[in-house]
């Protein structure tokens, strides 16, 4: 196929040749071959740190005291809770789950305006699990020749025999992999068990299915075609690249004219057509045709060059991280300019700045959030009740916040005209208790004696304050009094 | 572009579909065939989902689907399996004491949040959505009760109701319509003295006769001091509170006409535990005694 990847070479055959002109192509299967380096090395490092992050996360415990789960990462959507180590997060705190998916947002156009897609290429769980599926691959069915072996034989017993311990084991990843992301929302040891004796939520057990059926058809059947059809991140991160950023390039003005050294010829370049860095691809292209949509940049063919050009004794970087920018000036002759010289530049600093402002507006509201809260509602039907002493009534539905673990006593206070006095709803004083990590309702009155300025004007001011009389923290909010001159 | 040769990317050796932008034209890649058969899955899976499940319309209706799904009986459902969970604590709330029902006990709790439905869909018409009343319907926010505010003198006022026909132990007063009884003069007297009785403008010298009218005519109701009598329904005639409009011209009619308002009987209408559950929230709407 020459220069053409698999997937351009299917496509312009497909197209190219009017007796087999098909407005559909079907999948060039893709065997990468295995291959040693430090980005592979690399790869495996993050895997191992992803996935074991992922599978062990929701084993974690955490005292939070008698009342609250002991699960150090839980999304607890009955209660609405989201708890992360001594974080909890209300749903009314939902802004920090939005500051921090700005925050995401911001590190992916660092990484991305910086390192392309270096997402792709090494974090993405789509990479991370066909990479897992592929180890699988070859441990069972042997390196990428014997796997083109076993497609093209007829079903023996043998190939029988591996293609169902591979499936099995594929399959085994994916429950497991389906089976992990529910105990992040349900205490982990007891959902375990519930699950194996058949006790656990129905939607449980359908999400455990779907999530197993999207590994093993993702991991292990559609791979590359999740990244080319179905993902919109390539093209996305298209419009985030620019010419400083660095991305897995060929360096043509020294590779090129391609081709093995014969004597009597003119010296071709350093490219030897061997074909390592188009075999070794899990996207199934060349390289040295540019940059291309179907690259996810995971250097696996850098790894693969470098280890040929070691052994006919030339200079690694034949494939490398490069940027655009890079190549007029190594073209004329130029040293290549250090990867850091790409990665500090205005933009990635501007992008930065972002992302650590965002987070530090987020450090500092968690460091100010308080413990007790309120919030208040006025009545406004009716707008106030004249009572038979002439009095001037107005009724508040406060809600009451106590995120301490044991249930609190709150007092209210208000302040605003001195004549106005403040009642509370079913109790003889100013306390309410509030249950442990909870919330509750108290209507408040505020009363203004008749002839007050409060009941005989318009709208008067009035501030409320809650105080836990354990803590002696304190919250407030503010409101307004109508009297008969609202009317 | 007009050569047939040129509909070929010369780079991909892909077709082009012959649009082109500055330069860039736009290849006729094929699609992936998976994309095809699960377009073509889609649609076996939407068909079978309009036979499965009710879709499609026909004159009177539509077709039922083969599973007989319905989201009617679904509601249905729905509602008698909360009302299978609540069964428990309406039973306990329709036995209840109101007057010993804990604050604190989940049947009372449980009665609030209920009987604020019940207000809504049977009060709300009259005494209004947050309860604040009209003229001719009281205000049940406030602290003065025509027929008494504890929690057994509601309780008794919702299930009887007041002047109806359907209860024999309805509330029942009838006061007499003085226009046939005084002249207009002593009607005029009268109105002065209710006027004087919660300090607004009147005429001193026919509120002093008027005292003498009220002694005679009215005190057997609402009291020496006219501050009314729950146990006749008679009115607090001294406090801020009209049911009826507390101007000269309001109270004159009053008198002349006479005025009451009539309440079904709830007793009759509504379950005990939707009784109860009525009596607890209106008591605690802020006027409860």
């Amino acid at each position: 196929m020459g220069a053409q990847s698999h997937f351009q070479g299917r496509a312009a055959k497909a197209m190219t040749d009017p007796a087999n002109s098909s407005l559909y192509a079907a999948r060039e299967p893709i065997f990468p071959r295995d291959v040693k380096g430090k980005f592979r090395r690399l790869k495996w490092a993050i895997m191992a740190v992803t996935l074991g992050i992922y599978y062990i996360m929701p084993w974690i415990r955490w005292d939070r005291g008698p009342n609250l789960p002991d699960q150090a990462v839980l999304v607890d959507l009955a209660n609405r809770r989201f708890y992360w180590f001594w974080i909890e997060i209300w749903p009314h705190e939902f802004y920090f789950v939005a500051g921090l998916l700005i925050m995401a947002g911001l590190g992916l156009f660092l990484f991305t305006s910086a390192l392309g897609r270096v997402w792709c290429g090494y974090t993405c769980p789509q990479t991370v699990w066909t990479d897992l599926f592929l180890l699988v691959e070859r441990k069972v069915e042997g390196d990428r020749n014997n796997q083109i072996r076993l497609l093209k034989s007829k079903w023996t017993p043998r190939k029988i025999r591996l293609r169902l311990t591979k499936w099995t084991l594929w399959l085994l990843i994916a429950v497991a992999t389906g089976g992990a992301w529910v105990f992040y929302f349900a205490d982990a040891p007891k959902l375990f068990v519930d699950l194996f004796t058949l006790q656990a939520a129905p939607v449980a057990y359908s999400t455990v299915a779907v999530l197993t059926a999207t590994t093993f058809i993702f991991g292990g059947f559609m791979r590359e075609q999740v990244c080319i059809y179905m993902c919109p991140w390539p093209r996305i991160q298209a419009a985030m690249m620019d010419d400083d950023t660095l991305t897995v390039a060929y360096r043509d003005w020294r590779g090129e004219p391609r081709g093995k050294a014969r004597k009597n010829e003119a010296p071709k370049g350093d490219c030897i057509d061997c074909m390592a860095c188009v075999n070794v691809c899990p996207m199934g292209i060349d390289i040295r045709d540019g940059q291309q949509m179907e690259c996810i940049t995971c250097a696996l063919c850098i790894d693969a060059c470098d280890e040929i050009m070691g052994k006919i004794g030339k200079d690694r970087g034949l494939i490398d991280y490069l940027a655009l920018s890079d190549k007029p000036r190594e073209r004329d002759g130029h040293k290549p300019r250090s990867a850091w010289f790409h990665i500090f530049r205005l933009r990635t600093m501007l992008y930065t700045a972002a992302w650590s402002l965002c987070g530090l507006v987020l450090l500092y509201a968690l460091f100010i959030r308080p413990a007790i809260d309120i919030t208040v509602a006025p009545i406004r039907n009716p707008q106030f009740v004249t009572l038979s002493d002439g009095a001037i009534r107005n009724a508040y539905d406060m809600r009451l916040r106590n995120k301490h673990g044991e249930a609190r006593a709150f007092e209210f206070q208000l302040v605003g005209d001195a004549a106005m006095t403040l009642r509370l709803e079913g109790q003889t004083g100013l306390e309410t208790l509030v249950p442990a990590d909870d919330t509750s309702l108290q209507r408040v009155y505020v009363i203004a004696p008749a002839g007050s300025a409060p009941a005989t004007g318009d709208r008067s001011e009035l501030r409320f304050w809650i105080e836990d009389m354990v803590s002696g923290e304190r919250a407030y909010k503010d409101s307004l009094f109508n009297g008969k001159g609202t009317q | 572009m007009a050569d047939q040769s040129s509909q070929h990317d010369p780079i991909t050796g892909t077709e082009t579909t012959g649009h082109d932008w500055d330069g860039i034209t736009e290849l006729n890649t094929p699609l992936p065939r998976w994309w095809l058969w699960t377009l073509y899955g889609t649609i076996v899976w939407g068909i079978g989902y309009t036979i499965a499940y009710p879709a499609w319309p026909l004159i009177n209706g539509a077709t039922e689907g083969l599973l007989g799904y319905s989201t009617r009986a679904e509601v249905a459902e729905d509602i008698a399996r909360v009302d299978a969970q609540n069964a428990g604590i309406a039973a306990t709330l329709a036995s209840a004491d109101l007057t010993t029902l804990s604050r604190d006990d989940p049947a009372y709790q449980f009665g609030v949040s209920g009987g604020a439905a019940v207000f809504r869909a049977n009060c709300s018409q009259c005494h209004g959505a947050g309860a604040a009343g009209a003229v001719g319907y009281p205000n049940l926010l406030d602290d003065a009760w025509l027929w008494g505010g504890t929690l057994a003198e509601i309780e008794y006022t919702v299930t009887h109701g007041i002047r109806n026909d359907q209860d024999d132990d309805a509330h029942w007063s009838e006061m007499p319509a003085f226009g046939d009884i005084f002249s207009d003069e002593e009607i005029g007297m009268t109105t002065d003295y209710v006027l004087s009785l919660s300090g607004q403008d009147h005429d001193a010298a026919m509120a002093e006769q008027g005292a003498v009218l009220f002694a005679e005519n009215c005190a057997s109701c609402h009291g020496d001091a006219a501050l009314g009598d729950t146990s006749v329904g008679a009115p607090n005639l001294a406090d801020a509170i009209w049911l009826y409009g507390g101007s000269r011209a309001d109270i004159e009619y009053s008198i002349t006409n006479a005025r009451f308002g009539v309440m079904p009987a709830w007793g009759l209408r509504l379950s005990d535990e939707d009784v109860k559950a009525v009596t607890l929230y209106i008591h605690q709407l802020g006027g409860g005694q």
